[in-house]
């Protein structure tokens, strides 16, 4: 090639049909559906999502449910396929990639209770022997026996148990757990 | 405009690298440190997946804050910075002019580096954007992008300015990469994707396209400039040339949406990727037709030169790599192996076994050049060579022998999850021995580099590698 004129255009033209084709298109045929104000989201749950996000939480768990018949997402219980609807408020985007751990799309249906959570973000081996997801200890407060009274401590099995004290959750794994239980794709996609 | 206009007198090579050298080193060596620190957060990530209790204490450490840090650091630090010494010295060479701005590059690279370090720490800190690759917060972003539009100003200087009539073929892959960087990089930092689902089409098409505009490109005009110059001889073909680099232009750009495969975005976007990342089958063969056309016959200088060694493991693996991302685009593949370790498998085989090596092989025909000095140790370099040659073929073969099993697995309903995880176990075993591999490699590699530069004097008393080569080819 001698003439870089040609060069240049063709490098700028390539890359710009297809960032139309791929992030404006996308804009144009997605946004309308979603951005109607269907939902308000507690503060609880836009705070643990936040703290889902600062943890990387995605990058074991995907937040993306595949249409029947297409992988065994449904036959798992993960729920219906996603839409682009389920993910209407709440940035940045957590579909994710990656399925070390089982999907959370549909997490809170399949896990309503928060004692679980907290028990499986404190210590997952305490739940499931080989689980390889790591601890969040940072999330929960280790305090004496007697402090907070009417505040029973997590339940531990034997060998994750401390003498004499109770391990509390902090507001931030409040949060987190709030905001899993919210992750539910029982009810009908709006599509 | 006028090739071989009036100001630019004629340079010869040993000026022109003379004036390279304290940029093109800069880079390099900015590039070597973050590859040393990625590393690490590599060992740690890989130890973590099998010992989950390992280092968690404290959420700076945690596998989630890690992980991204390691790819960040090893994208933005390690390969875009030594890849943009490459990519100057290169360029210098090809259009016969020296680096331009040079004094403007070093700040651009000074502030690279500081950005990094910011974005690390605030990465480790808790305060990740949330993107896969596109973790640092949006002012390292945006920081990085403005630093490599003073690259790419130099690079159309450059061009400009040249004094040569023909662009090589590698002149249009390196052009191409300073233009699609830092537009990728600037539509990637707009807040205009604000909803999820569109967030998620940009988030991968930027990443795909990152990989597919940036690095590609670079590791291509080195292989498109290595295998030719160490082995004397011309490149097969330049209708080949044409054809993949356009190729190349007009389908890589595409490819992005295939990641969202059963996503919740319209299907149609889904197809037009699938279809561009099997259009990819075209360039990428053509581009092997020629590499190969080339060394056919010439084995034997692969063995002998460092350069040759690395560039052609790395071609090598490029062609593999995108072969086996065409299929897995397919939906049938993609069933079984989307969310499993296969695709991470696949990840390192283009950002390592092609892009890294491919760095490594330029560094060791370019630092000998711009320093004017001969490596420490020719036994050395084959140490290097093997441990990370080793290292990321076991690290292939283990991940994407149990990512198919995996993935099986995951289909079936019928087994349970657990199951799905601890089958993997042995195999992230495996693949923390092949990161202390290619982490040896990389500590040689450093001491070389690091002789090189800083310890002058220690020279061998004669050249190792080249000798070689003069001897095989001057018959």
């Amino acid at each position: 090639m001698t003439r870089y004129s040609i060069l240049l255009f063709g490098i700028i033209a390539t890359f710009l049909i297809a960032m139309f084709g791929l992030t404006i298109l996308p804009k144009i045929f997605i946004d309308d559906a979603v951005k109607e104000p269907v939902y308000f989201t507690p503060f609880e749950v836009t705070e643990g999502h936040k703290i889902f996000v600062r943890e990387g939480c995605i990058y074991c768990h995907s937040k993306q449910v595949r249409p029947e018949g297409y992988g065994a997402d449904f036959e798992r219980g993960w729920g219906r396929a996603s839409v682009a609807t389920d993910y209407r408020n709440l940035l940045p985007h957590n579909l994710g990639t990656m399925r070390t751990g089982p999907d959370l799309a549909n997490i809170g249906a399949r896990q309503p209770g928060r004692d679980w959570h907290y028990l499986n973000l404190y210590q997952p081996r305490a739940i499931n022997e080989h689980s390889i997801m790591p601890p969040y200890p940072w999330l929960f407060e280790v305090v004496g026996e007697e402090a907070r009274p009417g505040r029973d401590g997590l339940r531990l099995p034997e060998p994750y148990r401390i003498e004499g004290k109770k391990v509390l959750p902090t507001d931030e794994a409040r949060y987190l757990v709030t905001y899993l239980i919210s992750l539910d794709q029982q009810i009908a996609g709006v599509d | 405009m006028d090739p071989g206009s009036k100001q630019s007198p004629e340079y010869s090579v040993s000026e022109l690298d003379r004036k390279a050298r304290f940029v093109v080193l800069f880079l390099i060596m900015s590039g070597v440190f973050w590859l040393l620190f990625g590393t690490l957060l590599a060992l740690v990530a890989s130890l973590k997946m099998h010992m989950p209790d390992w280092l968690a204490a404290s959420g700076w450490l945690t596998f989630g804050r890690v992980r991204p840090l390691h790819l960040n650091t090893m994208v933005y630090g390690w390969a875009s910075l030594t890849g943009a010494g490459v990519a100057l010295w290169l360029l210098s060479r090809l259009l016969k002019v020296p680096v331009m701005l040079r004094g403007y590059i070093i700040l651009a690279g000074v502030l690279w580096n500081i950005a990094l370090v910011v974005g690390s720490i605030q990465i480790l800190a808790g305060g990740s954007r949330g993107i896969e690759w596109l973790e640092f917060p949006v002012s390292t972003m945006v920081v990085i992008v403005l630093c490599v539009i003073i690259m790419s100003a130099s690079v159309l200087m450059m061009l400009a300015m040249r004094r040569v009539k023909q662009l090589y073929v590698s002149v249009w892959y390196l052009i191409a990469a300073f233009l699609w960087f830092p537009l990728l990089g600037l539509v990637s930092s707009l807040p205009i994707f604000d909803t999820p689902t569109v967030q998620a089409g940009m988030n991968w098409w930027y990443a795909h396209n990152a990989l597919g505009l940036w690095f590609t490109p670079i590791g291509l005009a080195a292989a498109y400039y290595f295998i030719p110059k160490v082995l004397g001889r011309p490149i097969y073909s330049y209708g080949l040339s044409l054809l993949g680099f356009w190729g190349l232009a007009l389908f890589y750009n595409w490819n992005g949406f295939h990641h969202l495969i059963g996503g919740p975005v319209p299907t149609w976007f889904v197809t037009i990727s699938i279809s561009a990342s099997v259009m990819m089958v075209i360039p990428v063969v053509v581009v092997a037709v020629n590499h190969h056309m080339t060394v056919v016959g010439s084995f034997r200088a692969v063995v002998n030169s460092p350069t040759l060694r690395f560039v052609v493991f790395a071609a090598m693996s490029y062609t593999f790599v995108s072969l086996q991302g065409s299929m897995q685009a397919l939906r049938s593949v993609n069933e079984v192996i989307h969310f499993t370790h296969f695709v991470v498998a696949h990840a390192h085989i283009g950002m390592y076994a092609f892009v890294t090596m491919m760095l490594f092989g330029a560094c060791y025909y370019i630092i000998p050049r711009v320093t004017m000095r001969e490596w420490h140790s020719k036994s050395l370099i084959k140490w290097h060579f093997w441990l990370t040659a080793i290292g990321v073929i076991i690290y292939a073969v283990a991940l994407q022998g149990i990512g198919v099993f995996q993935g099986f697995a995951m289909i079936d309903p019928d087994v349970p999850f657990t199951d799905t995880v601890t089958m993997t176990v042995p195999y992230l075993v495996a693949r923390s021995v092949s990161g202390i591999l290619m982490a040896a490699g990389h500590l040689i590699f450093t001491w070389l580099m690091f002789r090189m530069v800083w310890r002058p004097g220690e020279q061998p008393a004669t050249p190792l590698v080249w000798n070689k080569i003069k001897e095989e080819f001057a018959s």
